[in-house]
């Protein structure tokens, strides 16, 4: 090993040097976010905060509950359900048969009492139970690009199985939700004359406006083996296929009701209510339920009690709770912040548990 | 002459190093050449291994004489071994190439070597080859490779989302099977839906997969973000602290390592090194006590004391002796600048406190000159003829000098020493009562004292002894004990002088600090480098240890196996029975002790460790140190390691958390530490305020974070069973991730500066920290309250959406909005109910995000292409929709209100009842009226110990008892009850042994008094 004669050290003198000159300078800056100092309120929850909180919210609760429940008596309802009934007595033993038959009548007259007047505008809704438009294989089967405008005609991507036709072009609407299409028709009449319902304005404006372009005409539509649901109107653009359109509003739930119609003449009660109703919809192979709903609308939406009954009891419960933490609070009265409650201060021994 | 400065980092091995005074070593050298003829030089280890003396290193013999400029021209060969990291073993051999003389194989040991991080003191400059640099030098394989570090928080978040990830992957596994069980049945009903008959073979995996996807949200990506965020913004505030930014040295705090800083608030073992951490380590002369007169006892500075000054002036005979043995008994070395003034070059700081406060009392040492000394007395200068040095050694607990005054040309033995080994040497007939009282008076000051003597020696007797104690240095077997025992010859019949009292200064605020950490239920260790006796000493001052009758010291000593074994196994058996006791108990063990213990007993210390909430280990090496470290973190307990020096950095970098103090020991410590602060002091607000802060803020983050993604991921759950279990996702995937991003992590973020007590009661009440190190706010039965909260707010959401939105209007993309908004509103009053202090920005953030939801929600259906196109806008003008929030928000925030309250009120923890007493204003201070019923444990104490004939063996007795300071008193306020949650704490904490330490219990009767104790106890 060569011991080289070179080589010095500086280490520790630079940096005491250099320190020297920058003093004052490494005090943090002050501001109250540095130093979590932020002028804040701290709410604790007091026995006086938390009764009169749970005494105010059920004082407000009951009424506005009260408002709901009586809103949604007021809505006047008819429901018929006609899935069984509007299938002879002899073929009941195989209704799927019975629908899935091209000679069977499926005419069926219905009549409908009118419970207590309704006022105008009055809907007409179906109602299938049962039918999952959630389901995940359904509601993903369509294509929102081809309902829109013409030029996305051959996008039938996410459409399978419904995406093409046998001869190999494009449907249009594609996908299953369009090919399942519900396809009861009901013809109303009030003492033998015809009731004008309104099909008209039954979708969303912003869905006829924007998501269904009205130079879609529909091509190729049932047109393979197997036959869904309603035919279209090939003439007609989607803009204006409104049935199409409401049905296209997939529900959330399995059980819905989709508008069919308005009637725009007030009923009076009593009155008897003629439906001729063309059962086509096969609900029969999963045992859906069909039902035909008749019903007036108020503020809080359809007839639906729950909203009330859920506010009168939240309401209630609200109210026993302030009333039980007053009857504890006098029972068990506790000064708050008593310092001999600590356990390092009250037991010597400590058990903090 | 061919030197050339060069940069640390380039030094090579081979090269010629040369230093020169006060220059720090930059690697690791053989010493081949000093300014010194006789080849000496002096070093200062302090970073190295704690020691504040100076010491002495040797040029390697062969290179003995040779010039500067031969150094030059050295050339030769050094054989070392491979790097290790031994501080006290070198071996390896020299040979110098021709033509150099001296052509043998020279030996070198550690004596000759400059290690790095020294620094060389009262040496103009030495010179030395570079044996090993960079990482190899001893230091650096002492320093080790720093492990990333997890806090215990994020292992517990680790084991929470394996605990998830399993319960998603039951989850998933249910769902699919479901969900193929009625594909094959009920979905094969639905003509709408085409299933085909027969599927690929990987149909069945289709939906389990599906499933997967929808519940990969439900352990929480953001967590991490918001996790990162939050570490980084809790190490700022640490960085912006103004309380922790130290004036006296400039320095601010800071946090190195930004993740870890829960781990502070859990804090259970604190190991701190002890020079330069605890103390000053800076030695200042206080009182004496001269010929049974008290100086400094009124003013507490002896410099000052106006009697001793006129003493002086006076020229009393007995107070000038006093100051000549102050300016004359030492090793140290005066030098004088240029511009005259003299400073001093002293091995210890105890030597150099008493020549500076000699030369302030006006006997000024002001030359050494070879074997004569010069003192400046009063404008007259003395001469004295040094002949023999009689050095200090640890067994001998004294250093003498013996000197011929010039003046008189008598001969006069000059000592000082400890006490105990002076005292007992005093001339029989002199009253040495005084001289003990005042011994005993300092130390409980926390002085360390020093007993000064003199004899006049008669020519004959020197001369006689003179030669016997040639003979004994210049033998070669045993001659530390032969010297010893001619020393010992010489130095009897003394005539006591005084006393002198020197403060080691402990650093500002240091006891306090230790006894508010104390009460927070953490346990202390020192680990230092220094000597036994002195480490004691501090302890005691510092609150480290209490004083005799309410602290108990145990000593574990030995010099070989056996013996360590039966000491330990004596400590073990006294620290059983004491566990239960309200005594302060701390063991004492020394380096070779602990490793001869670590060795071969391994078990049984570790038994000791977990049972002692205070040990002091003194002359450990850096190694050890770490292994002690690593020792605690076997037993699962969160470690804080403090330190200053270089000896530190493995202990530091060992354990949880790493503390270094910037202080005088260099920065290396500071540089390797996780957080760096200015004074050991800070260490108390680093803990309580920000660690507790830091853990607390965590704790609700990250639990909160599962319970909003859980709560999303149920209702995808729920929805789920009502859509023919075929994986449909209820919530778009724009607002599936914009909630996770966006809408619930904005308004957590600012949960870092909610705080639920306010700073100064936490400092108050330490004890509060006992939350944050049993993990009380993060656990798994915590996690279960969120996990069910999230399941509760789940269910209500699902149910009063699907409630309120069935039938004509159950469309699927208004449902989700509502399911969503729902969500959102919970969550904004989850985060109102679960936030303690609201500022500013906190309301910003809650209110704001409630805001912005509804904001980017409408822009959003402005949009035809969206999906949600005009929802936004339908339901916002629909009155059911906002019934319908309000009655998600009642009726999920009643019960958590109500839950929350009837806890609070009724079921109250300590940090409950903190926030009520802060309330209603005021600190809490604590009260008297414990007193009583400590009497009466106090008296069970009592029963308890007579109870115990046995309890009187030998390592019962005091330590102390050693030294004539056994009956020390406290003088500090000592609190009568801080010890009794902690004592609980420990024998919670440490339920695991319990069971088998009553086990071992021998004697009945003290199982019976413990039980008695005990249930004492709880009736309290």
């Amino acid at each position: 090993m060569n011991l080289k004669a070179t080589a010095a050290s500086s280490t520790s003198d630079g940096t005491s040097d250099s320190s020297a000159p920058r003093r004052n300078s490494k005090k943090p800056k002050y501001s109250r976010f540095t130093q979590q100092e932020l002028p804040a309120c701290k709410p604790i929850l007091t026995p006086g905060w938390v009764i009169s909180t749970f005494a105010v919210v059920g004082i407000i609760f009951i009424p506005i509950g009260l408002a709901s429940l009586f809103a949604s008596q007021r809505v006047v309802e008819i429901v018929d359900r006609y899935d069984i009934d509007c299938i002879p007595e002899t073929l009941r033993n195989d209704k799927l048969a019975f629908i899935q038959s091209r000679e069977t009548n499926k005419t069926c007259t219905r009549s409908l009492t009118v419970p207590m007047d309704m006022k105008s505008p009055i809907y007409v809704y179906y109602e299938l139970d049962n039918f999952y438009q959630n389901h995940r294989r359904y509601v993903k089967s369509r294509n929102d690009k081809q309902l829109q405008s013409k030029k996305n005609e051959n996008e039938t991507s996410s459409c399978d199985p419904e995406a093409n036709a046998s001869n190999g072009l494009p449907i249009v609407p594609c996908g299953l939700i369009a090919w399942s299409l519900f396809n009861d028709t009901y013809r109303f009449s009030l003492s033998s004359k015809v009731l004008e319902v309104n099909k008209k304005n039954i979708a969303w404006k912003s869905d006829q406006g924007h998501k269904f372009g009205d130079d879609v005409y529909p091509k190729n539509f049932q047109s393979g083996g197997l036959i869904g649901g309603a035919k279209l109107n090939a003439s007609k653009p989607l803009s204006e296929q409104e049935d199409l359109i409401v049905w296209m509003r997939t529900a959330a739930l399995p059980t819905f009701r989709k508008l069919w119609g308005k009637i725009e003449v007030d009923l009076e009660a009593n009155e008897q209510i003629t439906v001729v109703i063309q059962n086509n919809y096969n609900t029969y192979s999963f045992g859906g339920k069909k039902k035909l709903v008749l019903s007036t609308t108020s503020w809080i939406g359809g007839k639906n009690d729950f909203l009330g009954v859920a506010y009168l009891t939240v309401g209630g419960l609200c109210l026993f709770l302030a009333i039980s933490f007053i009857l504890l609070y006098f029972a068990r009265p506790r000064p708050l912040g008593d310092p001999s409650f600590l356990s390092w201060n009250s037991d010597p021994a400590g058990h903090m548990n | 002459m061919g030197a050339v400065q060069i940069q640390a980092q380039d030094i090579c091995v081979g090269n010629i190093v040369w230093l020169r005074e006060n220059d720090e070593v930059p690697c690791d050298l053989v010493l081949v050449g000093t300014s010194d003829p006789q080849g000496i030089c002096y070093v200062e280890t302090a970073a190295l291994d704690g020691e504040t003396d100076l010491k002495t290193r040797v040029i390697a013999s062969a290179c003995m004489g040779l010039s500067p400029e031969l150094l030059h021209k050295i050339k030769g060969a050094i054989e070392c071994p491979n790097p290790d990291k031994d501080i006290r073993r070198f071996d390896a051999n020299l040979r110098l190439f021709p033509p150099f003389i001296d052509n043998d194989l020279c030996p070198l040991t550690i004596n000759n070597t400059l290690l790095q991080s020294c620094y060389l003191r009262n040496t103009e400059w030495a010179c030395g080859v570079a044996v090993y640099t960079g990482n190899e030098t001893k230091l650096g394989m002492t320093r080790g490779i720093p492990e990333p570090k997890l806090t215990a928080v994020d292992a517990m978040i680790d084991k929470l989302t394996g605990a998830i990830f399993l319960f998603q992957i039951v989850v998933v596994i249910v769902l699919g099977i479901a969900g193929n069980v009625w594909k094959d049945t009920e979905a094969q009903k639905l003509w709408y839906v085409l299933y085909p008959k027969e599927g690929p073979w990987y149909e069945l995996l289709v939906i389990p997969l599906r499933f997967e996807l929808l519940c990969s949200i439900m352990i929480p990506i953001s967590i991490k973000v918001s996790l990162d965020l939050v570490k980084s913004l809790y190490a700022k505030f640490i960085d912006w602290d103004d309380e922790m930014y130290d004036h006296d040295t400039n320095t601010p705090s800071h946090a190195a390592n930004t993740a870890i800083s829960e781990d502070l608030g859990q804090v259970e073992y604190i190991l701190t090194d002890k020079t330069g951490t605890l103390t000053e380590n800076r030695m200042i002369f206080r009182r004496c006590c001269i010929n049974g007169t008290f100086y400094g006892n009124e003013s507490g500075d002896a410099l000052k004391d106006m009697e001793l000054l006129n003493a002086i002036g006076s020229k009393r005979p007995d107070v000038i002796r006093f100051l000549t043995v102050m300016a004359v008994c030492n090793t140290v070395i005066p030098l004088r600048s240029q511009n005259g003034t003299i400073c001093y070059k002293a091995q210890s700081q105890d030597e150099d406190a008493l020549v500076h406060a000699a030369a302030h009392l006006h006997m000024v040492l002001f030359n050494k000159n070879g074997n004569t000394l010069e003192v400046n007395f009063n404008a007259s200068v003395l001469q004295y003829e040094i002949l023999d040095t009689l050095e200090f050694t640890s067994d001998r607990k004294r250093m003498s000098v013996v000197v011929r005054d010039c003046q008189n040309q008598s001969i006069i033995l000059l000592t000082k020493g400890a006490d105990e080994a002076i005292l007992p040497n005093a001339s029989s007939g002199q009253q040495i009562r005084t001289y003990v009282e005042a011994v005993e008076q300092y130390s409980q000051l926390g002085l360390r004292t020093l007993c000064l003597a003199w004899r006049e020696l008669n020519e004959d007797e020197y001369r006689e002894w003179s030669l016997l104690f040639k003979e004994a240095n210049s033998t070669l077997v045993d001659r530390e004990w032969k010297l010893a025992e001619v020393c010992q010859r010489l130095e009897n019949d003394l005539e006591i002088l005084g006393i002198t009292a020197i403060e080691d200064r402990l650093q500002d605020g240091v006891p306090e600090t230790i006894e508010t950490l104390r009460k927070a239920g953490i346990n202390f260790w020192m680990l230092t480098g220094d000597k036994q006796n002195t480490a004691i000493q501090i302890a005691l001052s510092c609150n480290f240890i209490s004083p005799e009758p309410k602290g108990q010291l145990l000593l574990i000593n030995g010099k070989n196996e056996d013996e360590v074994s039966r000491s330990l196994e004596r400590v073990l058996c006294t620290m059983r029975i004491t566990s239960s006791e309200p005594k302060d108990v701390a063991f004492v063990i020394d380096g070779w002790a602990l490793e001869i213990a670590l060795k071969h007993h391994q078990k049984k210390f570790t038994e000791l460790a977990t049972l002692s909430r205070t040990a002091i280990c003194c002359r450990v090496t850096p190694s050890q140190k770490a292994q002690l470290v690593e020792l605690l973190k076997s037993r699962e307990y969160r470690t804080l390691a403090i330190g200053d020096g270089g000896n530190d950095v493995r202990m530091i970098q060992q354990a949880d958390i790493g503390v270094g103090i910037s202080g005088r020991e260099g920065l290396q410590a500071a540089r390797a530490a996780d957080y760096s602060i200015g004074k050991f002091k800070f260490l108390k607000r680093l803990i309580l305020v920000h660690g507790r802060y830091s853990y607390n803020r965590t704790a609700f983050l990250s639990q909160y974070s599962f319970y909003k993604s859980l709560l999303i991921c149920f209702i995808q759950i729920f929805f789920s069973f009502i859509s023919g279990v075929s994986g449909t996702s209820l919530f778009n995937s724009v607002s599936l991730m914009a909630y996770n991003v966006f809408y619930t992590s904005v308004p957590v973020l600012v949960s870092i500066l909610d705080k639920d007590l306010s700073e100064r009661t936490v400092m108050q009440h330490p004890q509060i920290l006992f939350y944050c190190q049993t993990g009380r706010l993060l656990n798994p039965s915590t996690f279960a309250g969120w996990f069910g909260r999230s399941l509760f707010h789940a269910l209500i959401v699902f149910l009063i959406s699907i409630n309120v939105y069935n039938d004509e209007r159950s469309e699927k993309e208004e449902l989700s909005m509502v399911a969503l908004s729902g969500c959102i509103w919970l969550q904004a009053f989850v985060m109102v109910v679960e936030t303690n202090s609201f500022t500013v920005l906190q309301h910003l953030a809650i209110w704001g995000n409630l805001a912005a939801f509804y904001v980017i929600n409408c822009i959003i259906s402005t949009l035809p292409s969206a999906g949600m196109y005009t929802i936004m806008f339908r339901l916002c003008r629909q009155p059911s929709y906002w019934i319908t929030m309000f009655l998600i928000v009642a009726a999920g925030m009643g019960p958590v209100v109500a839950v929350k309250y009837f806890r609070y009120t009724y079921r109250s923890s300590a940090i409950n009842k903190l926030q009520q007493a802060e309330r209603l204003g005021g600190p809490i201070v604590s009260l008297g009226n414990v007193e009583p019923q400590l009497k009466s444990m106090e008296k069970d104490v009592a029963l308890l110990s007579i109870s115990q004939p046995n309890s009187r063996n030998p390592v019962y007795e005091p330590l102390l008892s050693d030294s004539l300071t056994s009956s020390r008193r406290s003088l500090g306020p000592a609190t009568p009850f801080d010890f009794f949650p902690t004592q609980s704490r420990l024998s919670s904490t440490y339920s695991r042994n319990c069971s088998d330490k009553m086990e071992t219990m021998e004697a009945d009767e003290v199982s019976v008094a413990m039980d008695k104790l005990q249930s004492q106890n709880e009736i309290l």
